[in-house]
């Protein structure tokens, strides 16, 4: 064999020129580079403006806002929303969402009170129905957004209004007074007991129910994260065909979502309970919101498959810290809902921006 | 041949109406009448329901009742108001969510023959129903006012008041309960007409509850951050007084702070019995239902209007301070006779 290249001198010419394969151009100035962590840790947003948000609050209201009283009372008064919102997390996770979650609450935690006081039923067993009632509802939503492939905001706005329609008719819309409760079945304001830390500057109180919100997004973020069936949740959410083609049971998927949703929105009535005292059937009517709110400012997408449930903590926590800081320093009100309006939209905006880059 | 012309006759109704036709032709036997309330869910618009049907069944008026979704729900209101006009009804009875936005449907009712009454919550201007059957909620608030300021004795120059209203948007029920209390714990006014204007430095400050426990008890914390001395707590109603209560107890001062309430629920009354609250208004909102019924009946029998109570521009139906620890110079009923009147 002579030489290949003997009559193939023109090729000459390319020597000194690049020799690499093929490439994109990596140009990544420090805004890309923002942009790429915010994709791997959609989180790092609301946590950045948490921090900021207690920073300002304290030099504005200086140690009456810095005190561990103050700080442990923001989160106990997010107990409720931080345990709902992790319902919700799982299931805007999954590209849906659900309006349901305060009506299935109430609910929940009138099925608690009233077995036990209507109809005398030990309070361990009334709380298990009121768990059982819980999963039924996410169940009933599951099945219509899996199988019969209703909407996942048309199927919760339904469920919304049969769940607290069915509250009002079975309760009569009769509250349990606390001190009956707690002379009857202390069991039911468990998550009201705390535990209180003597500190500098004051006495930290950490009520079960706090304890028990953060117990449930740690474990819940490690089920996301490291699991098989965490990693599926975000596959449906992100692209429910290639995960049914990669072999994941999309629809069995969904269902289980929504009955763990409607068990933690359970837990959530539970806690409710603890927190007010009472059973109160008008409790939460705007936990559906304030939830989806927390979601939202948590960085976790409305388009399924990205975000953190410890984004939501610090959502909730975020609305929490303006709502108590503006309070304190005196302000009407609505320039509460006003700045957390701006909040969600300046959310929804980054999560857009996000989107763009390239993994 | 009665039943054909009755069924007829019916169809035809039903076609007029359809076209949006004046509703006389409607009426037929009895007379209608429509409760339209906040919401069907508060016990004290369920009593008031409970009063209106058994009055009704007992005078024979046929009653249909709506209510918004929550309160506040202002177009489900004019929605029942329309529906009501289209129905024919003789009289309405209605719990405005909104008291000013409302005022146009029910012009539209009146011109349509229709006698209004106002329960419970005036409507603005007050003028704008035919009659208002309602609590003197300015002096329900300040029968609780006195009774704090005498409970106090000389300690009232000192207190430390935390107030818990109804809404931001102040509907007049909530102003007119806190002004009372304000007056009659002896503190100026402002602006009578709206709260959170005081000047004097025993209020705290004012949060807003919803009128729920949930509300109550984040009002009260809110409050408590603020000034943690706080030991007298108005509050618009009894459920936010049980939640201002858990959120005492959490920090340890539920013994030595002074909630007083408006409301004279059973839940409520139980409340002052077990020392939860010190003294609540008792108002009767069955009273309210009944008297209403009652009104449409002599209005579609002779057209009599009914007459406010001498001296002010509504019908007062009574208000009574419940409470164990009688003080002088405020006259009080014990917690066994608010028992045994309660509603809810």
């Amino acid at each position: 064999m002579s030489d290949p290249n003997a009559d193939q001198s023109f090729e000459a010419g390319l020597s000194g020129s690049a020799t690499d394969v093929a490439q994109f151009e990596e140009k990544k100035g420090p805004i890309e580079r923002f942009q790429h962590l915010l994709h791997v840790a959609p989180w790092m947003i609301p946590l950045i403006v948490l921090v900021a948000s207690v920073i300002i609050f304290g030099i504005a209201l200086g140690s009456k806002f810095f005190a561990p009283f103050t700080l442990t009372l923001i989160l106990q008064q997010v107990a409720i929303v931080g345990v709902v919102g992790a319902a919700q997390s799982l299931v805007i996770l999954t590209a849906g969402i659900d309006l349901s979650v305060g009506a299935i609450m109430v609910l929940s935690s009138v099925v608690m009170g009233q077995f036990t006081f209507r109809y005398g039923i030990p309070a361990p067993i009334s709380i298990l129905c009121g768990f059982g009632v819980g999963a039924l509802c996410g169940f009933i939503s599951g099945f219509l957004v899996a199988r019969v492939k209703l909407p996942p905001f048309i199927v919760t706005l339904g469920m919304w209004q049969i769940i607290l329609a069915s509250n009002f008719l079975y309760s009569a819309n009769e509250t349990i007074r606390s001190q009956d409760i707690e002379a009857n079945a202390p069991l039911l304001q468990f998550f009201g007991n705390s535990i209180r830390i003597p500190l500098p500057g004051g006495t930290a109180v950490l009520t079960y129910g706090v304890i028990v919100m953060v117990l449930l997004v740690i474990v819940l973020n490690y089920v996301l994260t490291s699991t098989a069936w965490g990693r599926h949740l975000y596959a449906v959410g992100d692209d429910p065909d290639a995960a049914e083609l990669s072999g994941v049971k999309v629809k069995k998927m969904l269902i289980s979502v929504y009955v763990l949703s409607g068990l933690i929105c359970a837990l959530a009535g539970w806690v409710l309970i603890g927190r007010i005292g009472s059973v109160s059937p008008t409790s939460g009517q705007f936990a559906n919101i304030e939830s989806i709110t927390a979601v939202v400012i948590g960085g976790i997408s409305l388009f399924g498959g990205r975000g953190s449930i410890m984004g939501m903590l610090f959502g909730a926590l975020i609305v929490g810290v303006f709502s108590l800081g503006l309070r304190m320093v005196g302000t009407d009100p609505q320039w509460t809902y006003l700045l957390i309006g701006v909040l969600i939209i300046a959310a929804v905006a980054v999560d857009q921006w996000i989107r763009k880059v390239s993994t | 041949m009665t039943v054909r012309t009755s069924l007829l006759g019916t169809a035809l109704a039903a076609a007029t109406l359809s076209m949006g036709a004046l509703p006389a032709l409607a009426d037929g036997h009895s007379t209608a009448a429509c409760l339209i309330t906040k919401t069907d869910t508060n016990p004290f618009f369920v009593k008031m329901k409970e009063g209106a049907t058994a009055k009704a069944g007992e005078l024979g008026i046929t009653l249909k009742s709506y209510a918004g979704k929550v309160d506040g729900d202002h177009e489900s209101q004019v929605a029942a108001i329309e529906t009501c006009i289209a129905d024919g009804a003789k009289g309405i009875l209605l719990t405005a969510s909104d008291t000013k936005a409302i005022v146009p449907a029910v012009e539209q009712a009146r011109e349509a023959g229709i006698l209004v009454i106002a329960l419970d919550t005036p409507l603005e201007p007050i003028d704008s129903a035919d009659a208002t059957f309602a609590t003197d909620n300015f002096k329900a608030g300040e029968l609780i006012g006195a009774w704090a300021a005498a409970k106090l004795g000389d300690e009232a120059a000192n207190a430390k008041i935390g107030m818990l209203d109804l809404a931001v948007s102040q509907p007049s029920v909530g102003v007119l309960r806190d002004q009372g209390f304000l007056q009659g714990f002896g503190i100026d006014l402002g602006d009578p007409n709206k709260w959170g204007d005081e000047t004097d430095d025993r209020i705290v400050g004012n949060d807003v509850t919803a009128g729920n426990e949930e509300g109550g008890r984040k009002a009260m914390e809110n409050l408590l951050a603020i000034d943690p001395f706080i030991n007298v707590v108005y509050t618009i109603n009894e459920p936010a007084a049980a939640g201002a209560y858990e959120a005492l107890k959490a920090v340890g001062r539920e013994s030595d702070v002074l909630i007083v309430s408006v409301d004279g629920g059973c839940p409520g009354v139980a409340n002052v019995k077990d020392g939860v609250i010190g003294a609540t208004s008792q108002q009767y909102p069955l009273l309210m239902a009944s008297l209403g019924i009652e009104a449409i009946a002599a209005w579609a029998a002779d057209g009599t209007k009914p007459a406010p109570t001498p001296g002010l521009d509504f019908f007062d139906t009574g208000v009574n301070l419940v409470t164990d620890q009688a003080v002088d110079g405020v006259e009080s009923i014990d917690v066994a006779e608010g028992m045994d009147r309660c509603w809810g």
